[in-house]
């Protein structure tokens, strides 16, 4: 099982290949990637010295070009295909189907992966991308159970690469508009959800409101702690009650389950992040490398350590890890 | 003149009602029906069987008729009853997802593209027309700039849908909120949703309406429509209108697009759909702004 891990700079970058990741998946400071933020990614400059740094030490480097170009801005997706195969990427994930054809057609031999924004369940889907693009890996949506994977891993015509820790999105991804309904931009358009642009914090006489462009995301009473007004990780009012009626903030930790993954025949651990810290970076991949390594050597007594999840705990959403749906009854 | 489709019913209802609804729908102005269940395969009051007998009453009425394939596939049994449904001879299916394509494709069958569908180029466009597509619905957070772009590159005999009325389709999840909101399991949902007809609201702390839960799919609450912007659809080139079904008045809905697609007056048009939105109207998606917000030349 590889392990890939995410860097929105340059020190990230270094930290995930220090503490052990495999890969290391980046984007362009533009709209080009999901994780399209202020001060985030990488420019022409610093990516030639990320690609030297990872590849250098052994590592693969991957480039995300994974939202979906309309007519007018589809030249600077073209632009980022090239750009990436320049250098000599290692792979290249992609989602849009107009994408894939393009760097196929210009590339033809540069390794392509489909990424978790192409929304595929199934292996009759990955075969689409399959015959049409050549395609060498697919990255499954957070949607499955365990069970499910495992059913598309024995069908599919590639590898598999699941994720493995980060925060989660409950929608599958590459068809959730809840942003763009609340703020015009979305993953897909923009990529971006729940944009800072659009985010308000406002202390009020009790506490804390946290708003996406005008709607009132959570209330934070006093002492409580406020986290970033994620459309989906809200409480909010069904019926009678005020709650999290999609999803409480929270993380995707799979360390208790990394045996049945390797059982199942996943090729790769994704670790979610690219717009969090060098220290995030760090501290995630040091945990999962020694996991997987324990879990590669011996999976039959392999337990996750105490100190693994404390310190996976620590860098979660709101402090608290699930399984999501890989486990049935969080569906 | 652009035609009028009814989309698929997005809720759970009861038989009857699915039932009823067709018979009268078969009276109505709308050229074009999309059937069957594509948010979650437990709803199975009406089956492919029932489908596919409603599709043929249909079309002795007149309507062209398209079954329509689940959105999100998770489970092996899904795939089983999705293949059954590309393999029907009787109607041409509208593929919500990737794999419908792949199986509709793989087959030599012709096929439309649904609202979940991601197409957001021309590229894409014209590699899928290559496979057999004739008719896409345009993104529902896409708007009339791209529209127009996309409407050039639009390969010859490819038709253009444009969702114009309905809660919007937002998000799809494993997760069944439906049966959290009533604290239950999605394996045991204890079929919730047949309570909703039009989908359980979900509400900010300050009691703004804000979302629809629909089992696993998160809709818009306020209802999009594009009335305002016919005349500049039509001249765009668009094929057809499509509404989405909801529990009360979708017929007169139709009645109100067939007037203002044959150059009745908006305005009094407009004031009477909106009088028969559950909640009230959003339209900011087609104006290349956030869905949630609206804005019309007819009502201030």
């Amino acid at each position: 099982m590889e392990l890939v891990c995410p860097a929105g700079n340059l020190p990230s970058l270094k930290a995930a290949v220090d503490n052990g990741a495999d890969a290391v998946y980046v984007g362009f400071k533009d709209d080009t990637n999901a994780r399209h933020f202020a001060g985030l990614n990488f420019t022409e400059r610093t990516f030639e010295k990320a690609i030297r740094y990872a590849q250098d030490k052994g590592r693969k480097i991957f480039v995300a070009i994974n939202t979906f170009p309309q007519p007018d801005g589809f030249k600077r997706w073209k632009a980022a295909v090239d750009q990436a195969a320049d250098y000599g990427v290692n792979a290249l994930i992609l989602a849009d189907i107009g994408v894939l054809d393009y760097a196929r057609e210009r590339w033809p031999d540069l390794r392509l992966h489909l990424s978790v924004q192409a929304s595929v369940t199934s292996a009759e889907g990955i075969r689409f991308y399959h015959e049409n693009f050549g395609i060498r890996r697919v990255v499954l949506p957070r949607v499955l159970s365990v069970s499910q994977v495992a059913h598309v891993i024995t069908e599919s015509p590639v590898p598999v690469e699941v994720f493995g820790f980060g925060s989660l999105c409950v929608m599958v991804e590459g068809r959730c508009l809840l942003s763009s309904y609340a703020t015009g931009r979305s993953p897909n358009t923009y990529g971006a959800c729940s944009p800072a642009s659009h985010v308000r914090w406002e202390e009020t006489g009790d506490g804390t409101d946290t708003r996406l462009n005008g709607v009132l995301i959570d209330h934070y009473g006093e002492g409580e702690k406020a986290g970033y007004p994620t459309l989906c990780k809200g409480r909010f009012q069904v019926g009678d009650n005020t709650f999290y009626a999609l999803e409480e903030p929270t993380s995707l930790n799979t360390l208790s389950i990394l045996p049945k993954l390797q059982e199942i025949g996943v090729s790769a651990i994704k670790v979610e992040g690219r717009q969090r810290s060098p220290a995030y970076v760090a501290q995630v991949t040091a945990v999962m490398r020694a996991a997987i390594d324990q879990c590669l050597k011996n999976p039959d007594s392999y337990q996750p350590q105490d100190r693994w999840m404390q310190k996976l705990s620590e860098v979660s959403e709101g402090s608290q890890t699930t399984l999501g749906a890989y486990h049935r009854p969080w569906q | 003149m652009m035609k009028l489709s009814i989309g698929p019913i997005q809720y759970f209802w009861e038989r009857q009602q699915v039932l009823d609804f067709y018979q009268q729908a078969a009276d109505s102005a709308a050229e074009i029906i999309y059937l069957g269940e594509v948010i979650c395969s437990k709803r199975r009051l009406v089956k492919l069987e029932d489908w596919l007998a409603i599709g043929k009453e249909l079309k002795q009425s007149g309507k062209e008729v398209l079954l329509s394939s689940l959105t999100l596939l998770e489970a092996a049994s899904e795939m089983a009853s999705l293949k059954k449904l590309c393999r029907n001879e009787s109607f041409m299916v509208e593929a919500n997802d990737i794999s419908a394509v792949q199986l509709l494709s793989g087959a030599g069958k012709d096929f439309v593209t649904g609202p979940s569908f991601n197409i957001y180029n021309g590229r894409a466009l014209k590699l899928l027309a290559g496979k057999g597509l004739k008719r896409w619905v345009l993104p529902v957070e896409l708007g009339l700039d791209t529209l127009k772009d996309l409407q050039a590159l639009r390969p010859d005999g490819l038709e253009t849908e444009v969702f114009a009325l309905g809660r919007l389709p937002l998000a799809y999840s494993a997760r069944c909120y439906t049966a959290r909101s009533h604290n239950l399991p999605k394996d045991d949902c204890q079929f919730k949703c047949i309570e909703y007809p039009d989908g359980r609201m979900l509400a900010t702390q300050e009691a703004e309406e804000f979302l629809i839960l629909n089992g696993i799919q998160t809709q818009s609450a306020l209802t999009h429509q594009v009335l305002d912007q016919l005349p500049e659809l039509g001249a765009l080139g668009v094929d057809v209108l499509r509404i989405s079904p909801q529990h009360d008045g979708t017929l007169e809905i139709i009645e109100i697009f067939d007037a203002a697609r044959k150059g009745g007056d908006l305005e009094p048009l407009t004031e009477k759909l909106l009088k028969l939105l559950p909640l009230g109207a959003c339209n900011g998606y087609i104006k290349d702004q956030a869905g949630m917000d609206y804005e019309s030349q007819q009502i201030a």
